[in-house]
């Protein structure tokens, strides 16, 4: 019983000096509070300055490309467009980032008296070595990704994820995640993980919603009609019963099985 | 502004909550599962342009066509080539794991010149030039002393351009010593030449076969052709054919088969007799076929009456007498039955009178070059070069004897006997042996008493490989001249093991050597080369590619494109009368060394598909999926019926001491009902003691626990086991 007593006591006690303000301390301003508040400011500024504008400065390295290349050059040139260069295969495949083989069929000698053109010669079709581009859509081989599937059967545009990087005159600066060693582009410039364009982000959110949207292959109610979605989940919620349950274990599918996609 | 306990606390939370509200966590988060999913150790297929090679693998004496994926210029799979006529899209697992020959640790990847002791592993790297000048001056050396006779060359087993080449170059210079090893097909090729007029390569029409009668033949452990015959069996198994599988232990093809025969080691060809005894007594024998194509069946008749008794064949064998005739009756009831043996894969030779056994039952049957049967294939003829052009050294040089006997009084039939080089070299009784070429064969490991082939190897002041691999032939060299590998080059494989066709199939550069290494042929003719006079002019090639494409002359353009050729229209065969063998064809079975007092057991080899026991070794991938029982870390298994376990005190799993007259080895046991008491069985295919650390030291090379055992009547190596003693260890 005493020590239930002294506990309520010591309470008391504590309520009211806490409610009091300390002598010592009186006349320094801002009252007991605030130096708590302000220490919890300081500690909500900085993070959040090191979370949104450092950390982000701080993953990504700036690399140059070996070659300042020049696409709307290239593309005024070319009869097909994005498929001169980056054409299919026989089989289907896509052949990507052309090979040196390629870019000789034309440069085979120098093209133009530009540094570019001449740093190219000389160290890459001279020495027969391969160009090391760093890829900016380049992702880890997780998924079964088909570009023919997409452009050939889809009728898909290039633009449509890859953006107007066929018009551009210089190569842009490349940002390589630290940690990943893709390339910036994969998750957006936004670090936030806004898009505003399809070609801004490039991750597997971005798939699943455009399938939605499109209606191959992919059900996800929440992308295709989320009000509707948001509704039924919050009555399923409640009333277990009421509603069946139509998702399979993918989250971005709802089909069971992630290996539909994934490697 | 002081810090004190709570001001800090709220700093803290402050920054939690900051930190909650920015991108941080989460981005990290992705990263780090990005990362950790993409760790740079893992593999990843490479991307790139995809395409696929046809091409022949020379692994085995299969022949099977194979369709190499690459990715640009990485092989990253091997797989069967759809409509070839041996395999039809199918490939055996280390045909399949190929890629790891080409790309696997074991291959020597420029020439080198051992520094140490012989065996010490110590090499000094040389150039291609300064290899073939050193090499070739001691040949030179050799020559002008009139001591050409003193060269020996090894071959691997084949009939194509390499191993022709290397028999050319060891005429040109001077030395009836070019020697092949035997396999069972040898055996064959013998007894065709023997009994029925000529010798050809023996194949078996085993697609149209509705009763398999396998004389210990593992037809599911690699015989023949072995992706050629597990498409033959699903398709007996499909439709209403038959599979006896006689043998003493129980083998996959043993425990796959319609019925399995567990009969005494050895004397699989005294059953065979058995057999044909009954067919004939009961009358129920093709008497077409033995009037019209065969001699000398009324002997032979006597012969099977007189030593071949129904009592005393089953106390032999081991088989009782209903089981024995009830066989004999459905034989002779079956369409198109068909008797092959070769114990295993067949990769090793048998005695002559053991197939003359099994054939004569086929000529019972009247299965000899029939659908269904075994064939004697015309032998392909396209390698016309005329003779090597001989000086005076050469032409004296190949008056002397072959030092391993075949072809002499003794054996003159026999065309080569390896088995017999290292007892000829170790005895002295013959001219010694100065200098040694090696290209295709390994046979420090695969020759039984693989111990006494060290020795007589060691006493050879030179010897060189053309060895791909550090194999353990490369370790006794004094130069690896290293070979290309099958990926790498072209080669002609005629005459694949089995086929009953004209069949020629070609080994094509699937990728660019990846070594400094050189394709056997194109060394072949340098050295040539380099010794000038009459050895060059008998190799009038710029190279080995020159030499192929000229040699398959019209054939090429077709084998490019497809990488085979085959004469499906033929029927000429070589011999068509059989002769049927007499007494002077011993039954068996052959004498195995040791004697049952000191030796109590008897140990016998088995194959396995996973265990690859000729001249190329297990690769990584293959030594994987051998299980537990076969082969447990370092130690090999024996396999022991558990009652012959129980007297010796053993368990499962225990260490003994497996002794026999030639050797000793530390083995684990394990203990199977599939193996008859007093039996014990080791695979062949292990106990390497060179190659790569996924392979070398594990188990035991049966191998260095055997010794050859001359057939009497061929001198090929008829061996089928050892006398042995397991103890505790």
């Amino acid at each position: 019983m005493s020590t239930a007593d002294d506990k309520a006591q010591e309470a008391a006690q504590e309520a009211a000096e806490a409610s009091l303000p300390e002598p010592g301390k009186q006349g320094e301003g801002g009252g007991p509070a605030g130096p708590v508040i302000l220490s919890f400011i300081v500690g909500l500024v900085a993070s959040l300055i090191v979370g949104w504008v450092l950390f982000p400065k701080a993953l990504y390295s700036q690399k140059e490309q070996p070659i300042n290349f020049n696409h709307k050059l290239h593309t005024e040139e070319v009869e097909d467009g994005c498929v001169s260069c980056h054409y299919f295969r026989e089989d289907g495949s896509f052949s990507g980032i052309p090979k040196l083989e390629s870019c000789m069929e034309c440069h085979e000698e120098a093209l133009g008296e530009s540094e570019d053109e001449a740093v190219f010669i000389e160290q890459y079709v001279d020495k027969g070595r391969e160009v090391p581009w760093l890829v900016y859509s380049k992702q880890p081989a997780c998924v079964f990704f088909s570009h023919a599937a997409h452009v050939e059967a889809g009728g898909m545009d290039c633009v449509t994820c890859h953006g107007h990087i066929g018009e551009s005159e210089t190569s842009r600066v490349y940002e390589e995640n630290r940690i990943t060693g893709y390339s910036r582009d994969i998750w957006g410039k936004s670090i936030a993980g806004f898009a505003s364009d399809p070609w801004d982000r490039m991750k597997m959110d971005d798939c699943a919603k455009c399938h939605a949207e499109k209606g191959v292959g992919v059900l996800r109610d929440d992308v295709k009609n989320p009000v509707q979605s948001y509704f039924l989940e919050t009555v399923g919620m409640i009333w277990p019963t009421t509603t069946t349950p139509t998702k399979g274990t993918s989250v971005q599918t709802e089909k069971d099985g992630c290996l539909v996609c994934h490697k | 502004m002081e810090i004190n306990r709570r001001n800090f606390l709220s700093f803290i939370i402050g920054g939690a909550a900051g930190t909650t509200l920015s991108p941080l966590p989460w981005k990290l988060t992705d990263d780090s599962s990005i990362w950790s999913q993409n760790w740079p150790w893992t593999p990843v297929p490479a991307r790139g342009e995809v395409t696929y090679t046809a091409s022949t693998c020379t692994l085995c004496p299969a022949g099977c066509g194979m369709s190499v994926r690459k990715v640009e210029n990485r092989v990253v799979k091997i797989e069967g080539l759809k409509g070839h006529p041996i395999n039809d899209g199918g490939l055996c697992i280390l045909g399949l794991a190929g890629t790891q020959l080409l790309y696997g640790p074991s291959r020597t990847q420029t020439p080198l010149k051992r520094v140490g002791k012989r065996g010490d592993g110590k090499w000094e790297k040389i150039s291609w030039d300064q290899a073939i000048t050193e090499v070739a001056a001691k040949l030179e050396e050799m020559r002008s002393k009139h001591q050409s006779h003193e060269l020996a060359c090894i071959a691997g087993a084949g009939r194509g351009t390499v191993p022709q080449l290397l028999k050319r170059f060891a005429s040109a210079y001077g030395s009836p010593n070019f020697i092949q090893p035997s396999t069972v097909r040898d055996s064959y090729e013998l007894l065709f030449s023997q009994l029925a007029g000529s010798a050809g390569p023996v194949g078996f029409d085993i697609e149209q076969t509705d009763f398999l009668l396998s004389f210990g033949a593992g037809i599911l452990e690699g015989w023949d052709s072995p992706v050629r015959q597990f498409r033959a069996n699903s398709d007996r198994k499909e439709g209403s054919g038959t599979f006896v599988q006689v043998e003493p232990r129980l083998s996959n093809s043993a425990a796959k088969a319609d019925q399995w025969i567990a009969i005494n080691p050895g004397t699989e060809a005294i059953l065979a007799m058995g057999l044909a005894a009954i067919l004939v007594e009961e009358s129920v024998y093709d008497k077409r076929f033995v009037s019209s194509h065969t001699e000398g069946f009324e002997q032979f008749k006597t012969r099977l009456a007189s030593e071949f008794t129904l009592d005393g064949v089953s106390e032999k064998t081991g088989i009782d007498k209903t089981t024995i005739i009830t066989l004999a009756r459905d034989l002779a009831r079956a369409r198109t039955p068909l008797a092959v043996c070769g114990r295993g894969q067949g990769q090793t030779p048998q005695g002559l009178g053991e197939v003359a056994a099994i054939q004569a039952l086929n000529a019972i049957l009247g299965r000899i070059n029939k659908a269904g049967g075994v064939w004697s294939v015309p032998e392909p003829d396209y390698i016309a070069w005329g003779d090597a052009v001989m000086d005076q050294t050469a032409s004296r040089g190949m008056e002397n004897t072959p030092i391993d006997g075949a072809g002499t009084q003794t054996f003159p039939h026999t065309r080569h006997l390896l088995n017999r080089l290292a007892g000829q070299i170790n005895s002295g009784k013959t001219h010694p042996v100065q200098a040694l070429l090696v290209a295709g064969a390994n046979p420090c490991y695969t020759l039984t008493g693989s111990q006494a082939v060290k020795t007589a190897f060691g006493k050879i002041p030179l010897v060189v490989t053309f060895s791909p691999f550090m194999d353990e032939t490369a370790q006794m060299a004094d130069y690896i001249l290293p070979d290309h590998t099958n990926l790498e080059r072209y080669e002609d494989i005629p005459a694949p093991a089995g086929y009953p066709k004209p069949f020629i199939g070609l080994s094509k550069p699937v990728v660019e050597p990846q070594f400094n290494t050189r394709h056997a042929g194109d060394t072949i003719i340098e050295l040539a080369r380099a010794l000038g006079g009459t050895v060059a002019e008998s190799f009038p090639w710029d190279s080995y590619d020159a030499c192929i494409e000229e040699t398959l002359g019209e054939r090429w353009d077709a084998l490019i494109e497809t990488g085979w050729w085959a004469d499906t229209e033929a029927t000429a065969v070589a011999g068509s009368k059989f002769k049927f063998p007499g007494s002077g064809f011993p039954v068996g079975p052959v004498e195995i060394e040791g004697d049952e007092g000191s030796f109590p057991l008897v140990l016998i080899p088995y194959d396995s598909m996973r265990l690859a026991n000729a001249f190329v070794g297990n690769t990584p991938f293959l030594t994987k999926t051998i299980p537990d029982t076969v082969v447990k870390g370092k130690d090999g298994f024996v396999e022991v019926n558990p009652s012959t376990a129980a007297t010796l005190g053993l368990s499962e799993g225990r260490k003994a001491r497996l002794e026999t007259p030639k050797g000793s080895a530390h083995v684990r046991v394990h203990l199977t009902e599939g193996i008859a008491p007093k039996l014990v069985a080791l695979p062949r295919g292990l106990g390497h003691t060179a190659y790569d650390r996924f392979l070398s030291g594990k188990g035991v090379n049966y191998n260095d626990l055997v010794g050859p055992v001359e057939d009497p009547a061929s001198g090929l190596d008829a061996g089928w086991g050892i006398r042995a003693k397991l103890t505790k260890a």
